[in-house]
């Protein structure tokens, strides 16, 4: 068998690009993103960078920069991020027979027997038809594992000489060692900030030390996985290309209010919210949940107020995909632990014990097999997906919901809204 | 060596009918009755097995919002009995706007158009044009450009001196020639136009 060949596209600064794609204004100013209820930078561009700004800088904390640097925050608009991340993906698609999306912004492609020669050449290529089909900007790394090819992909963003696409293969063995030595093992794809310190004792702190350590000795100070890590370093491939991605086993929906909350309705109403983006999360995977967590909490950072915090799971009587069913279940959670006289700041849900829908038992008792609730369901489904999300729900959910998060510089959804379409001017 | 099946005559006891499996719920018998009064028997039957109102909401079929208009069943004519119909060969799916207007899936935007300068190009006001960004942009194309920062629809061409030119088509408004010095990029070439009148 030929050895593996490895590419990673991801894009540069994937919202923070989308943004700019559809308003060409942005382009060369200081633009961030800021994650749900614009509470912290979750995207920066490259001029935010220079400004030494840090991923995930609460954006109270940034105003003043901001003000003074010109910085443009636009809230996350993630209809926008997730359909320009489908066609980047398709575009991709066409690049390789055998493709992992990864996450929203980047994917493997198995490039092998490809000619070697012409890997620099074909990664190119990928990038500009992203660029042409989407006008957003992606780096590609090319090695014989996904850990070198991650690490490729690290240093083309990096280093422009490259010109966007880093292919370690078609280096020599010494120069591929220099580059590697360059680069902090925190780099390395799952090696992270946490375990660094503990490699640093061994006397591991580049690249280029993990990849020459013994297997057998990281094996023992740490685990299979980071001995897999070393091999993969050394081009044998341990960590295969998943396809198909297995489907969640937990899925948690929850968001901070607008406002802190202390009446008992409002929470009631964002938890059947929670729930009902959750169990279309569910529906979409085409499973049933046998659990169900709800989580509330009063704001940790603030002394001036008693803090509370309580969660509590509940099973249902039989796993189940139907949104008011899980409501009814989830709010009973909700009143027994729901405390009066606190602001609270933050509520959630989490969908456990999921399994497959087609894999349940139904229950002798119960009235489920009528199938009235899977039309209902898929009725929901269908008119949110065509009309718009939201367009249909629960009346639990409340119709003003003034706990609702903050979102003040949201952009429109340019390609997923007929009345938000970008415009040009004739 | 085949033997012929013993076929039984007596009576055997539960075979047929069960008693109550009828449309009545309960055990029916054969009755003779005159002519005239056969009309009025079978209205008195069916107002007796009328389901009560509110009964029925389940059986009230609901249409699947989502399913997308060719979506046909291949076959239209019932597989009971009779002659099938001549079509069935012959039946092709509907028609999908999007499948004539789209080529290129992932590459296609939908961009509003704001203005009036390009009227004699059939481009309205508030129409949605397909902006396809995979096409090359070649001289007399119409395309959606960016200048300075602003989207703006016109008819691609070029001066002599070879600098781009943005040419309207409404004698209104003057061409636009992009100089040193100002922001210019074509964003993609307009491939089609869709307009609602209702």
């Amino acid at each position: 068998m030929s050895p593996q060949v490895i590419a990673l596209v991801d894009c540069n600064n994937f919202y923070v690009s989308c943004e700019r794609v559809f308003n060409p204004k942005l382009a060369n100013r200081p633009v961030v993103v800021l994650s749900n209820n614009d509470g912290c930078a979750v995207a920066r561009s490259n001029e935010v960078k220079a400004l030494g700004v840090k991923m995930g800088t609460p954006w109270f904390k940034l105003k003043e920069l901001a003000r003074q640097q010109g910085i443009v925050a636009c809230s996350s608009n993630y209809a926008l991020y997730a359909d320009m991340s489908n066609r980047v993906m398709s575009i991709l698609a066409q690049f390789s027979p055998c493709q992992e999306v990864y996450s929203i912004d980047e994917c493997f492609l198995d490039f092998s027997g490809i000619p070697k020669n012409n890997l620099a050449l074909y990664g190119a290529e990928i990038k500009e038809r992203v660029r042409q089909w989407t006008g957003l900007p992606v780096c590609v790394g090319i090695g014989a594992s996904k850990t070198l090819a991650k690490l490729a992909n690290h240093i083309a963003k990096k280093h422009l000489q490259f010109g966007g696409v880093c292919d370690l293969g078609a280096m020599t063995a010494g120069e591929r060692d220099q580059w590697l030595s360059e680069l902090g093992v925190g780099e390395v794809w799952g090696v992270g900030g946490r375990l660094t310190p503990k490699l640093a004792e061994l006397g591991i702190r580049s690249v280029l030390d993990l990849k020459r350590a013994a297997p057998a000795l990281l094996r023992s100070r740490f685990s299979v996985m980071m001995e897999k890590t070393n091999r993969e370093l050394n081009g044998i491939v341990c960590i295969e290309m998943e396809e198909i991605t297995p489907p969640r086993k937990q899925i948690v929906s929850s968001r901070s209010f607008g406002v802190p909350v202390s009446d008992l309705q409002s929470i009631e109403e964002s938890v059947a919210l929670y729930v009902r983006r959750a169990t279309e999360k569910l529906r979409h995977q085409k499973s049933c949940a046998g659990a169900v967590q709800v989580v509330i909490r009063t704001s940790p950072f603030n002394p001036a107020v008693p803090y509370y915090g309580n969660s509590i799971t509940l099973s249902l009587p039989t796993p189940t995909d139907d949104t008011s069913q899980i409501i009814k279940v989830a709010l009973c959670g909700l009143a027994r632990i729901y405390r009066a006289g606190f602001q609270y700041q933050k509520a959630g849900v989490m969908l456990s014990e999921i399994m497959p829908a087609s894999a349940i038992q139904p229950e002798l008792f119960s009235g489920q097999g009528d199938g009235r609730s899977k039309v209902l369901m898929d009725v929901m489904d269908g008119l949110n997906r065509k009309l718009g999300r939201g367009t249909v729900h629960s009346a639990r959910e409340g119709f003003t919901q003034p706990w609702k998060m903050k979102q003040e510089h949201k952009s429109p959804c340019y390609t997923t809204r007929w009345d938000e379409l970008p415009e040009a001017v004739a | 060596m085949t033997t012929k099946p013993h076929i039984s005559r007596k009576r055997r006891p539960g075979a047929g009918r069960k008693p109550g499996s009828t449309k009545y719920g309960e055990p029916t018998r054969v009755i003779r009755l005159p002519e005239s009064l056969h009309r009025q028997a079978l209205a008195l039957l069916a107002a007796r097995n009328a389901p009560k109102l509110g009964a029925d909401i389940a059986d009230i079929a609901v249409p699947h919002p989502n399913t997308p208009l060719f979506e046909r069943p291949l076959f239209l004519s019932q597989v009971a009995a009779g002659f099938p119909s001549p079509a069935d060969d012959h039946i092709e799916q509907r028609l999908d706007l999007n499948q004539y207007m789209i080529q290129h899936d992932a590459a296609t935007y939908f961009v509003r158009v704001k203005g009036d300068s390009m009227l004699e190009a059939g481009i309205r006001d508030n129409d949605v044009l397909v902006v396809d960004r995979s096409v090359p942009a070649r001289v007399g194309c119409i395309v959606v450009a960016v200048v300075n920062g602003e989207l703006t629809v016109k008819t691609l061409s070029r001066t002599r001196a070879g600098q781009p030119l943005l040419v309207p088509a409404n004698a209104n408004y003057a061409a636009l020639e992009i100089k040193e010095g100002m922001s210019f990029e074509v964003w993609g070439v307009v491939t089609g136009l869709v307009r609602k009148f209702k």
